[in-house]
């Protein structure tokens, strides 16, 4: 392998002639990589590369998490803040299962990140030795792909490719599984400049005849729709999503993971779609004459039922991955490539077109269901806490949340206005996801420079998932910014159980021995707030964003009745709104 | 019923089509048919790439009918036959989800294609004097070979397609079969290069709907 690679000194790191151990190798590889920051745990599988860290004290730095989990989801957050790839260092055995969670939640929703796992010397492999477990077997169908290292010699270009695979293409974790005699063996250190993946390709820009096709389909159309997902800011391609879309008037809505494609204070957007999006924008995709799907998977969270969704539009699909292609909708034209070069591709052969009937049929069913929600004098709307947020940020900041009925308020109620502003756990949904990424972001945002304020909302079932994160967060004087909605209730499930279980609220109770939320925070090195009065939400949020130094935790006890709507229940056609403003009761009941 | 056909829109009536799914509820059993596939990969002789292949089938719950692997003629690289039946959209989108993984070099699904496929059996039967000239009769109408030979048992090698060799199993049966190995099938395309059709290719003839455009350049 080393024979058809070049040395070369990216960042300065110079290629060797010497032998240096395997951990030696792995610490300098990652410093030529660029890696800028690894989360990890250390443990008997990985102790030579601590070591070998603890020597040679190379330029990225190691952060300490409490839990595998936190670890890779603060790789995750890193990755998604940064647009770079996130990195995890654990031990073998459970150091390598508690990643697992973290990883299928990469996986599915196409972030990249590398999980470097030890693993016991290769002659004991498969003897049920102290602390193995088969990594790469039980990480298959879980990773974009994954690597047993069996030779020093290989080690460089492994992690070479390891990143190339998670980076390129439509992202994903990677795992790499490295025994301990391969970290104690010996080999030169040369950090290939070419990954040489000989089955690997990476679409790039689209078909010309193709481009030409959709830019007909685009003419021709007189109820035309962007639908917008992840992939697109994926592909840093929101900035000529945003020209297309204003040279063509083209109304646009935006998936979970879409969220930030396109500035939702512009007229042209229509906000978020599907279970729990907008009335409007929903009634837009059941009308339109054509969708063009960028960098969206037609999730079942955003289609309901299949058969029933769009029914009128013919469909262009943009998308980086093939197997994407017509999975869930049928794709009129597809195109297959980068969301980036495609819509530049697009660009320059469509004309600006005249949709004002179509946006004033649109704005017309926004006012048909405004996004409201009730308000009262002494108990704390949640929403209108995110509403708060957003007035303290103007939707300058980035915001992370947690799994459940939060979330969706969260993605109704913020404006999201930049590209890599909104984190979330969207297809796994994994709760105790929002402080480890919140922290990966921030961590993120520090070493890119990106002067923004890391929100992180949770919820009381969510952030205790978690929780132990905390202290990393304080040790690194993080000023992360943590909202917990306190319901004492998993308010999600709860919400099911009332419209489609009768009332039968079964194990969703947490309210007898809830943490007290501000104590939970002190007793982790953190500021602790709280509000349980409307009138308190705005100070505690000031006296949030006046500590600069460590993590403040705001707890605000909110009402465990309030629910999410409008709501697309799971199986229903998008047209099948449940509108709470409508008729709540005997919508409830009815499930 | 019929209320729901008459609700249906052109686009959603084409999308059915496109996917096999049933327009009308009566056309359901004929759909819901499954096809037989064969399906060739060139792959990373490496640890874990046929695992990798067939978890994608035990993934969506498909059976595995054959899988037939071996070195080519460049040692890194395998040559694996996969048999299977499912629905035709299915195993396309798996098809290129096996065109994705980093180990495969190339797929392609040979069932509608011009090809050859052969499978290798032994067979261990028992003889007696009085059934040894049968059995050998049928060793040569099947062009098999004896490759051992014992008092009481004979090993057959034959080679042929599927059906020749179930034929051949069929026929020994009654006297007295000890052991069948099958290597199961392997596959190749007549025609020097071959390019499999898109199965969810757009019906407008004058594109396909996978990206690439076989006319242009």
């Amino acid at each position: 392998m080393p024979s058809d690679t070049i040395e070369h000194t990216a960042n300065g790191t110079a290629a060797t002639t010497e032998t240096m151990t395997g951990a030696e190798i792995f610490v300098h590889a990652l410093d030529a990589e660029g890696v800028d920051t690894v989360f990890g745990h250390p443990g008997g599988a990985v102790i030579k590369i601590y070591d070998a860290m603890e020597r040679i004290q190379p330029r990225f730095e190691h952060v300490l998490v409490r839990h595998e989990q936190g670890g890779t989801h603060a790789a995750e957050g890193y990755a998604k803040a940064t647009g770079g790839v996130g990195t995890v260092l654990v031990t073998s055995g459970p150091g390598a299962t508690n990643t697992v969670t973290g990883i299928a939640d990469a996986y599915m929703d196409s972030v990249p990140i590398v999980v470097f796992t030890g693993q016991v010397p290769t002659h004991l492999i498969g003897n049920d030795s102290f602390q193995e477990t088969d990594t790469v077997g039980v990480t298959r169908s879980i990773t974009k792909h994954n690597f047993l290292v069996r030779d020093v010699n290989e080690l460089a270009s492994t992690i070479r490719q390891a990143y190339h695979i998670a980076r390129t293409g439509r992202p994903g974790p990677v795992v790499v599984d490295i025994p301990k005699d391969v970290q104690m063996a010996e080999a030169p250190f040369a950090y290939p400049e070419t990954p040489n993946l000989e089955g690997y390709s990476v679409p790039g820009k689209g078909a010309p005849k193709q481009i030409s096709r959709a830019a007909r389909m685009i003419e021709e159309a007189e109820r035309p729709l962007l639908y917008v997902g992840g992939g697109t800011i994926n592909a840093d391609a929101p900035d000529h999503l945003t020209k297309l879309a204003r040279k063509t008037n083209i109304p646009v809505t935006t998936t979970l993971h879409g969220l930030g494609a396109f500035p939702e204070t512009d007229d042209l957007s229509l906000g978020w779609l599907g279970m729990h999006g907008f009335y409007h924008a929903n009634q837009a995709v059941q009308h339109a004459d054509l969708i063009i799907a960028c960098g969206a998977r037609f999730d079942d969270r955003v289609t309901g039922k299949v058969d029933a969704w769009a029914p009128h539009a013919k469909i262009i699909h943009i998308d980086i991955d093939p197997a994407c292609i017509s999975k869930n909708v049928y794709a009129d034209c597809a195109l297959v490539g980068n969301a980036s070069d495609i819509l530049q591709q697009l660009l320059p052969q469509v004309g600006p077109k005249d949709t004002s009937d179509w946006l004033a049929q649109i704005d017309a069913w926004r006012e048909e269901c405004p996004q409201t929600y009730d308000t009262s004098d002494d108990t704390i709307a949640p929403q209108f806490v995110v509403e708060r947020l957003y007035e303290k940020t103007k939707g300058d900041a980035v915001m992370v949340t947690d799994v459940g009925q939060h979330q969706m308020w969260v993605a109704q109620f913020f404006k999201f206005g930049q590209t890599r502003s909104h984190i979330t756990s969207g297809g796994l949904g994994t709760m105790g996801f929002g402080l480890p990424a919140a922290m990966g972001a921030a961590f993120g945002v520090r070493k890119r420079g990106r002067d923004l304020p890391v929100v992180c909302v949770s919820g009381d079932g969510g952030f205790v998932m978690n929780g132990q994160e905390l202290s990393v967060a304080a040790a690194h004087g993080l000023p992360l910014k943590i909202a917990v909605m306190n319901n004492n209730f998993l308010g999600m499930v709860r919400q099911w159980q009332s419209l489609f279980h009768d009332d039968r609220f079964s194990h969703t109770d947490l309210t007898a021995t809830n943490p007290d939320f501000v104590k939970l925070a002190e007793a982790h090195h953190c500021v602790g707030l709280r509000a349980t009065h409307p009138n308190e939400v705005d100070d505690v949020i000031d006296e949030a964003w006046s500590v600069n130094d460590r993590p403040v935790l705001m707890e605000f006890q909110v009402p465990k009745e309030e629910m999410v709507f409008p709501m697309v229940p799971a199986g229903a056609a998008t047209g099948d709104m449940i509108t709470e403003m409508f008729n709540k009761d005997a919508i409830a009941k009815e499930g | 019923m019929s209320d729901d056909e008459q609700t249906l829109t052109r686009q959603q009536i084409r999308r059915k089509r496109k996917f096999g799914e049933p327009i009308l509820p009566e056309e359901e059993a004929e759909t819901d048919q499954e096809n037989r596939h064969i399906i060739a990969v060139r792959l990373a002789n490496s640890i874990g790439a046929l695992n990798r292949v067939t978890n994608l089938f035990s993934a969506r719950g498909f059976n595995l009918e054959s899988v037939a692997v071996g070195e080519t003629d460049d040692p890194e690289v395998s040559r694996l036959t996969l048999a299977t039946t499912g629905n035709d959209r299915i195993v396309a989108q798996i098809t290129r989800q096996l065109d994705g993984l980093v180990d495969t070099l190339d797929v392609t699904d040979l069932t509608d294609a011009e090809h050859v496929e052969r499978e290798l059996c032994l067979l261990k039967v028992r003889y007696t004097s009085a059934t040894r000239s049968e059995v050998l009769d049928l060793k040569d109408i099947f062009r098999g070979r004896v490759v051992n030979v014992t008092p009481e048992t004979m090993i057959f090698e034959v080679t042929g397609p599927t059906k020749k060799i179930n034929a051949f199993i069929g026929m020994m049966q009654k006297h007295g079969i000890e052991e069948v190995a099958r290597s199961g099938r392997v596959a190749m395309h007549r025609s020097l290069e071959y390019e499999a059709p898109n199965p969810l290719a757009s019906s407008d003839s004058e594109v396909s709907a996978n990206g690439t455009d076989p006319s242009a350049s």
